[in-house]
């Protein structure tokens, strides 16, 4: 009978321990994948009383920042730690519990697509520009009459829906082009027969080309491997070519059609990409035949350790030349060149400047927990304290007017490209690969640089794939809404 | 005891039922039924028919390319792993010193996760290929024969252990039998061994089948479709379909399940064409 008794408990504890088993499971997996997540209320036991409490009095209907709760889905693992001193710092001054989920690196639309559809879903998410709003639209809140846009210095920036409503406001805005180092042109510039005497020579296509290709000439006396890092093909590492440098020619085509959009690209630029393609692929510490195996982190790399005078990228690189261990490039010889293609007039060009990071409000959220998130996010970007962490922590250059000159962050890129935008003989390239169709046009473009440096497909056949990829990703989306 | 075993039958079953529902049945449903709609999350699906089924067949969506390149990997993964896997197998149950120790290196391959291993192989073959001034991502070919030998790295040890198991009850008594018949080594094996162990290469080439045609981690790592989809295979493109564009995660969906059905299919012929050569002992 004892036995019976025994192991009836058993066969019940053990019930009861997989049934807890798959809960803790639930979480697990969910930490897995959304890499870290620390809520800003430690536990503690009274403070989860009260917030209980105003929970309740919320469902009696006032609707109010009281009670509301704020879930960040942040978008960059690099900030993680940032945002979560953030979070706790803010819940520690007004009470509000704020928790930050960071994705996994390239695992953003695959998180969010999971976390959302939660009870506790994120109240806070960002898409980054017109197409990633088309497909989270139904999950955007309008953000027209908030302080937070009114703040926005350029409205044009912020992603407006059909009905004139405002569903994305970009927080950062980011340059990128060729981030040279100084003293290794200085090396250069005094050299015999130097095709320029400084930096300001340098203004066009021409001219670039004419001392990259000197430089690379000269490699051994100024020691270095190459004139430019490695151009990074493999796949997924090859946004700087198929989507950041391809702007360029988008960019100029859009003016000369005076168009936002283009249903078909007639990429009549096209020589002028293969042109500073070209000059990166040929006068690079890598052959071309090896690009495809190359990824951002080791052509940061090249750079931070001085084999490389050149590498196209954003201010956002600095973190990564700044953390190369043996880093031999002084804080202020990293500076920014702008992307010069050999189209005419160039000279005056500055660099890419854009946003393509909006933050989003879940439109599915309670209206307390959507009063408090955007209560946070105007904190944040008001507040002496917030401000302080968006310039100097998180390095951002802010959009809006609440930031005056001394909020501005330190980093020599974002220095950089403050300067080229307050210098009013330049005009800033825009992004416009947000109108880029679909991550499949910009991985089939990726595809077919590789293939060219591989020898495996000609310049035309790279043309042929853009424009016909691009007219193909256009129709597609735009019969799928 | 029968009747005990009976009255606490819920009891024993329901974790497992639970599990197997939370798991597998209900995404399995949601799955098909999202297949049928165009949607962003799963509970925001607007019904829009078969139209997700004819977007996955038309020709821009490369479903049908992975589809081949998946059935010639298929074939030839199949007959390299378990002709390797059972020819080691035979090696190491004759009485050679040492076999545990190669029986624990041989298996332990498929200890290490697909992603690792991609990447491991991706810079194995490239520090190879780059002596030759070319690289793994230059040809498809480079990435069709580096997936066939990493699989076969990762999948002959486990299919190794599971041969070993079925050559060592092949009753010895036989094999005495047939040597004193004077059969030759060659005839023992293919008129004794093999179909002996047919229940064990039931198993090897199910095994074998499902997760070649399922391949996914170590095709995402070691190429990931480089060059231009040549090497995509199928779950790669349904996974690219899925994110590659604003509202076709539909049609990555219906891809999804036409695949189901196609492994499905493919598994059970497979399996009541080897299990009709098995022999009872």
């Amino acid at each position: 009978m004892k036995k019976k008794l025994i192991s009836t408990l058993l066969c019940v504890s053990m019930v009861a321990t997989m049934l807890v088993g798959c809960g803790g499971n639930d979480e697990a997996a969910d930490d897995g994948n959304a890499g870290t997540e620390t809520e800003a209320e430690e536990g503690d036991d009274t403070e989860a009383e009260e917030g209980d409490d105003t929970e309740a009095a919320d469902d009696g209907g006032s609707a109010s920042a009281e009670g509301g709760k704020v879930y960040y889905l942040n978008f960059k693992p690099e900030s993680d730690d940032i945002w979560q001193q953030i979070a706790a710092e803010y819940t520690e001054a007004t009470g509000t519990e704020v928790k930050v989920v960071t994705a996994a690196s390239g695992q953003y639309e695959a998180t969010l697509t999971s976390e959302i559809v939660k009870e506790d879903a994120p109240t806070l998410f960002q898409v980054n520009g017109p197409i990633g709003y088309q497909n989270w639209k139904d999950y955007c809140m309008d953000l027209k009459d908030t302080d937070f846009y009114s703040w926005l210095l350029d409205k044009s920036l912020a992603i407006e829906g059909e009905d004139g409503g405002v569903y994305g406001i970009p927080y950062v805005v980011e340059g990128y082009g060729i981030i040279y180092n100084q003293a290794i042109m200085d090396k250069y510039f005094a050299t015999e027969g130097a095709k320029a005497a400084s930096m300001e020579e340098i203004n066009n296509f021409a001219k670039l080309k004419e001392v990259v290709e000197d430089m690379t000439a000269k490699k051994a006396e100024l020691e270095i491997d190459g004139v430019f890092a490695s151009t990074s093909l493999l796949p997924g590492e090859d946004w700087r070519w198929q989507t950041h440098l391809a702007n360029l020619p988008v960019y100029y085509e859009l003016k000369d059609s005076n168009a936002t959009d283009l249903a078909e690209l007639e990429f009549k630029y096209a020589e002028n990409y293969k042109n500073v393609f070209d000059l990166y692929i040929n006068n690079s510490c890598s052959e071309p035949g090896t690009l495809t195996t190359m990824d951002v982190t080791s052509s940061m790399a090249e750079f931070a350790l001085g084999q490389v005078a050149m590498v196209q990228n954003g201010n956002w690189g600095w973190s990564q030349i700044n953390g190369v261990d043996g880093n031999t490039v002084a804080e202020g010889d990293v500076k920014f060149l702008p992307i010069y293609t050999g189209v005419t007039g160039e000279e005056n060009q500055g660099l890419c400047v854009g946003a393509e990071n909006f933050f989003c409000v879940n439109s599915k959220a309670s209206e307390a927990d959507q009063a408090a998130t955007v209560a946070f996010l105007e904190w944040l970007y008001s507040s002496p304290e917030g401000k302080a962490h968006v310039t100097n922590d998180l390095g951002f250059i802010a959009p809006f007017n609440t930031f005056e000159d001394s909020d501005k962050p330190t980093d020599p890129l974002a220095q950089e490209v403050l300067r080229y935008m307050e210098d009013s003989s330049k005009t800033s390239v825009s992004w416009n690969f947000t109108i880029f169709p679909s991550q499949a046009f910009k991985d089939d473009f990726g595809f077919a640089l590789g293939d060219y440096c591989n020898g495996s497909k000609t310049w035309e056949e790279v043309v042929e794939t853009v424009k016909t990829r691009w007219a193909e990703e256009k129709a597609a989306t735009a019969t799928a809404e | 005891m029968q009747k005990t075993l009976k009255k606490y039958f819920l009891v024993f079953i329901l974790p497992t039922l639970l599990a197997f529902a939370m798991a597998f049945i209900i995404p399995f449903i949601l799955g098909v039924y999202l297949s049928f709609c165009e949607f962003t999350t799963v509970d925001n699906g607007k019904f829009n028919g078969i139209s997700n089924y004819i977007n996955a067949f038309s020709s821009g969506s490369g479903f049908l390319s992975s589809l081949g390149f998946t059935v010639k990997f298929v074939i030839v993964a199949i007959v390299s792993i378990n002709i390797l896997a059972f020819g080691l197998a035979l090696l190491l149950t004759k009485k050679i010193k040492g076999t545990n120790v190669f029986r624990t290196v041989f298996f332990m391959p498929n200890l290490i996760g697909g992603i690792v291993l991609g990447y491991t192989w991706q810079q194995m073959l490239n520090a190879v290929l780059l002596q030759h001034g070319t690289n793994l991502l230059a040809k498809s070919t480079f990435g069709y024969w580096g997936l066939i030998l990493l699989m076969n790295w990762q999948m002959i040890g486990y299919m190794m252990i599971i041969y070993i198991a079925g050559l060592q009850n092949v009753p010895t008594d036989l094999l005495e039998a047939a040597r004193i018949d004077g059969a030759t080594g060659t005839q023992t094996l293919f008129k004794v061994t093999i179909p002996m162990v047919m229940p064990s290469i039931t198993i090897c080439t199910f095994l074998t089948l499902s997760n070649s045609f399922k391949l996914y981690d170590q095709n995402l790592a070691l190429t990931a479709g480089a060059p231009s989809h040549q090497t995509e295979m199928v779950a790669l493109n349904i996974v690219n379909t899925f994110y590659g564009r604003t509202g076709y995660s539909g049609v990555g969906q219906a891809k999804a399940v036409v695949f189901f059905i196609l492994v499905a299919g493919v598994g059970l012929l497979q399996l009541l064409f080897t299990r009709k050569r098995e022999v009872d002992q």
